[in-house]
């Protein structure tokens, strides 16, 4: 069998989070009765004319520049044409053009085996999302329009393919779901459709240059989906191609529950979409001044801080991303930065024991995290994290303290001096006092002691457990250990 | 009269309607006409007066050409495939027009969609001229142009893609004019050739018109081509003069295709215009010759796109059939007429990959030379003066058999809608009893220098303003 390489284009469909429709006043939103969020211009009434959404415009530029994309400083909105039922005039407000569409040849960067790739961008351009179609509960069909018109940016990667595997191609959307949450212009929702993926696969001999004919494929709503699927589709091309036969330019959709592509339609010959500037739309014309100002204001993109994570706060790879992964996480994390608080400890208790205990009661980490879904915010706040760590780096209390202190400081939203304070939790490092303890312990284990002098000196942890036990956890952990292992000797 | 409250607002509309609903039947002019919605206007029109808070129109009956949207009443671009449709919303320019109190008389004949030069393309009645009922009004706006003529409205609106105000205007003997694009919003108006329609209006002379320009006019916001100082003041209507005006003559456009007639009117208007202090020189711009195949690919090409929409799912009749395309399909194939099909053929092929260049693109490299042609000339002279139509009214069924020759009757008129610069038909003489209008275009934004040159040109000729031989 000979080996194969695969190529990946991917065609991502994001819809923008402005308040109205790209060529309308109509909110957006999700969900809701069919045909309540339109108007007659996103229902395509005759004499209706599109008037261009300017916050939708300014979201594509700033994807375009966080892509690493050139920017067309004059940019025009073309009609592509063709018939369907969800397209409410029979052309839907589009981009064409290589270099036309707002952002073009650019570039995102993607963690690959130890380091990164490169995936090339060929164009981010902006356009007019189509309505639905549904089957109605009465049989037949129906088109629900509040869909119609929704700010929708197309990101689509170079060509000829960077991506060659189904892990790139789900590391890829990952990376680009998240540039485009950390600049706020797409809630990234897979399965509510909100962000739309649709890889291009092709499979070629390494032994040969050219590409292998490419099959589309539709459906896939989660990164789950997007992997499988583009594995099962280089494993069909391959077995295709071993048994004799050719691969057919297709339209292929996935089946999440069976994990497999079906035939949705043949794509044989290029269909012509008479693609012209829309007359109804003047010209984007856009200052080198303008642009610079998007590019200013730009965020800290999720790379750059997982990078500045690692070297300016030397923390682990893994751990770093952890944050970064979530930049809601990152604002809390880099506000306990700000509050003195020691990294490598902020983001040790962020990723443990907060971690859990937001997931154990399904609270949101901060204000700004919240979505749609209600959920409540938690109390702690980078603050409480600083003052409770504070607290462990100055001994005032012991990290088996600090565990407990952090699950009552969850509950009731008291900060960790106030509670250690009425509790008298505070740590004991009064050596007198544990020297007694550690005495009161031995005595009462001969047969303990008896085992470590005969060499089983693991026997050590039992006795600094009992001390600790007759301290109720506050006893200085290290000294305990310490004046343990003098008396025995 | 209405201000002076000699008669009331009431009295005004019912003796139109009734004139309508009388003698329309000779003239085919409307399409649509709700008269208790009519008389309802027509009081909210005398309550403006009463306050006080009367425009110069209000109170004043128009008539509307039914491609543009009124809502509640409905819009039919004489088209079978929106015979029964009713639009929710207003156009922009019916928002102004009630809001200055002019009443709506009702809808008029056009050819469909907008789409020909003799309103027998209508999918439900050809129009008649009024100065002879076997003749075609011209069109598209010959419905808009006749009633005006016949008296039935004193005023009405048309649309102008290639020369559908200003043709028909020529052939009834009236002034139309098609204002700078831009100046005057089209939402509302139904698409044909989006970036070269324009609203524009109708009347019996220059003063009327130019106060219909001014209550139409200004920026809209739900119009993205709208300009931004779009509103045409007309203050100074009356105080230009023609003394000491230069005036440019296309020779092109006085060449060959002009009827005898047509060309005689055109030498005395020259000549009494001359008397009065004109200059005139005589210009070359070869573009000209170019300009109705240029048209015919840009405007077909647009109309193929924005015609799209009426594929039978969400409004209008549609016809059952295999499949959404199938449905499509035999919607579209019964309900347009035969030259709305012709033009959405050509405009689908002149887009189509392969033809892009040698066609569509090629013609607005053309439609951009010609624009900068007449731009340069509108540098040197005050306005350029060609004949409205190069024939006066013909026979209905005449050229029906010759699309071609139709076609060609709007060269005269298509470089104003290239350009995007507005353009006057004013009544300059008669020819055998037919009424030939002479064409005054000048720079865009120069609506205001137009309208006041048009005033003074209508001064200056002795035939301008008369009537049709009518009851
Ligand atoms: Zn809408």
């Amino acid at each position: 069998m000979a080996n194969y390489i695969p190529s990946v284009g991917m065609e991502v469909h994001a819809e923008l989070l402005t308040h109205s429709k790209m060529f309308c006043r109509c909110p957006v939103a999700f969900g809701g009765e069919p045909n309540t969020r339109v108007c007659p211009v996103c229902m395509g009434l005759p004499g209706t004319l599109p008037v261009p959404n300017r916050s939708a415009i300014e979201m594509a530029l700033r994807t375009s520049l966080a892509l690493n994309c050139k920017i067309a400083y004059e940019s025009v909105f073309h009609r592509k044409n063709y018939f369907y039922p969800d397209l409410p005039k029979g052309y839907q407000v589009s981009q064409y053009g290589e270099t036309n569409p707002l952002g073009y040849h650019g570039w995102v960067e993607i963690p690959s085996g130890d380091g990164y790739q490169r995936v090339s961008i060929r164009r981010v351009h902006l356009e007019e999302d189509t309505g639905k179609l549904m089957h109605l509960p009465s049989g037949g069909s129906g088109v629900d329009y509040n869909r119609a018109g929704v700010p929708l940016m197309e990101i689509v990667t170079g060509f000829p393919p960077d991506i060659s595997t189904p892990d790139e191609s789900k590391e890829y959307l990952y990376q680009l779901r998240l540039i485009l949450l950390y600049l706020e212009v797409c809630d990234g929702k897979l399965e509510h459709g909100s962000m739309r993926c649709e890889p291009n696969i092709s499979v070629r001999p390494d032994d040969q240059s050219e590409l292998g004919t490419k099959t589309e494929l539709k459906n896939l709503n989660s990164f789950r989906s997007v992997q499988l699927g583009v594995q099962f589709e280089v494993r069909r091309q391959v077995a295709v191609l071993e048994g004799g036969g050719r691969v057919a330019q297709e339209t292929r959709g996935w089946n999440d529950t069976s994990e497999t592509s079906f035939l949705m339609r043949t794509k044989e010959t290029e269909q012509d979409y008479r693609y012209f500037a829309c007359p109804d739309l003047i010209p984007m014309h856009f200052t080198e001044e303008y642009i610079e100002g998007l590019r200013a204001e730009l965020p800290e993109l999720p790379l750059a801080k997982l990078r500045r994570y690692r070297d300016d706060y030397l923390l682990g790879e893994k751990d770093a991303r952890r944050l970064v992964e979530d930049r809601h996480w990152a604002e809390f994390f880099e506000e306990g930065i700000k509050l003195g608080g020691d990294p490598k400890l902020v983001c040790n208790w962020m990723i443990s024991d907060f971690a859990r205990l937001l997931n154990e009661t399904g609270q949101v980490i901060s204000e700004r995290a919240k979505d749609d879904d209600a959920h409540d915010v938690s109390k702690v706040t980078p603050a409480h994290i600083v003052d409770l760590v504070n607290l462990v780096s100055k001994g005032t209390i012991s990290g088996k303290t600090a565990k407990d202190i952090f699950d009552e400081m969850f509950k009731s939203g008291d900060f960790a001096s106030s509670l250690v304070e009425k509790k008298g939790a505070t740590q004991i490092s009064d050596s007198d006092q544990i020297l007694a303890w550690v005495r009161e312990a031995l005595a009462k284990n001969p047969d303990v002691v008896g085992k470590y002098k005969s060499g089983q000196t693991n026997v050590i942890g039992f006795l600094v457990g009992q001390v600790m036990k007759s301290s109720q956890g506050r006893a200085n952990a290290p000294m305990v250990q310490d004046l343990v292992k003098k008396e025995l000797e | 009269m209405l201000r002076a409250k000699q008669v009331s607002a009431r009295e005004v509309a019912q003796a139109h309607l009734d004139r309508i609903r009388h003698e329309d039947e000779k003239y085919g002019c409307f399409l649509t006409v709700d008269e208790p919605r009519t008389l309802a206007e027509a009081d909210h029109a005398q309550e403006l007066l009463d306050r006080g808070e009367a425009g110069p129109l209000t109170g004043i009956p128009i008539a509307i050409k039914d491609n543009i949207s009124t809502k509640g009443l409905r819009t039919t671009c004489a088209s079978r495939i929106l015979e029964n449709y009713v639009p929710p919303f207003d156009a922009t320019v019916m928002q102004q027009i009630s809001s200055q109190g002019l009443v709506t008389l009702g809808k008029t004949n056009l050819d469909e969609f907008a789409m020909g030069t003799s309103c027998e393309n209508s999918a439900f009645k050809p129009s008649r001229n009024p100065w002879d009922t076997s003749r075609s009004p011209g069109g598209s706006s010959g419905g808009s142009a006749a009633a005006v003529a016949a008296e039935l409205a004193p005023l009405s609106l048309g649309s102008d893609t290639g020369g559908s105000i200003r043709m028909p205007a020529s052939l009834c003997g009236i002034v139309g004019y098609k204002p700078t694009y831009g100046r005057v919003s089209r939402y509302g108006l139904v698409a044909f050739g989006s970036s070269l329609d324009q609203i524009g209006p109708f009347a019996r002379n220059v003063e009327d018109c130019a106060l219909l320009a001014e209550a139409i006019s200004g920026h809209d916001h739900r119009d993205s081509t709208s300009l931004q100082d779009a509103k045409i003041k007309v203050g100074g209507l009356k105080s230009g003069r023609l003394n000491g005006l230069k005036f440019a003559l296309p020779k092109e456009m006085f060449e060959g295709a002009l009827e005898p007639g047509v060309r005689q009117i055109m030498e005395e208007t020259v000549a009494t215009l001359t008397r009065e202090g004109v200059q005139f020189t005589e210009i070359s711009i070869p573009e000209i010759g170019l300009g109705v195949t240029t048209y015919y690919i840009i405007a077909p090409a647009e109309a193929s796109s924005n015609l799209a929409r009426f594929d039978g799912v969400r409004y209008g009749p549609r016809e059952e059939s295999q499949g959404h395309i199938g449905v499509v399909a035999a919607t579209r194939g019964r309900l347009f007429g035969h030259e709305v099909k012709a033009r959405i053929m050509i405009g689908t092929y002149a887009l189509s990959a392969g033809y892009y260049d040698a066609f569509y693109l090629k013609a607005q490299k053309v439609r951009a030379k010609m624009a900068a042609k007449f731009e340069q000339a509108f540098q040197d002279f005050d306005a350029v003066l060609t004949p409205a139509s190069p024939v006066v009214a013909f026979k209905l069924g005449e050229l029906s058999d010759d699309p071609l020759q139709l076609k060609l009757l709007d060269f005269c008129t298509i470089p104003a809608n290239m350009g995007g610069f507005p353009g006057i038909s004013l009544n300059a003489g008669f020819s055998d009893g037919l009424p030939v209008g002479v064409q005054l275009l000048a720079p865009v934004m120069g609506d205001e220098k137009l309208l006041q040159m048009a005033y003074s040109v209508e001064r200056a000729l002795p035939d301008a303003i008369r009537r049709p031989n009518m009851p």
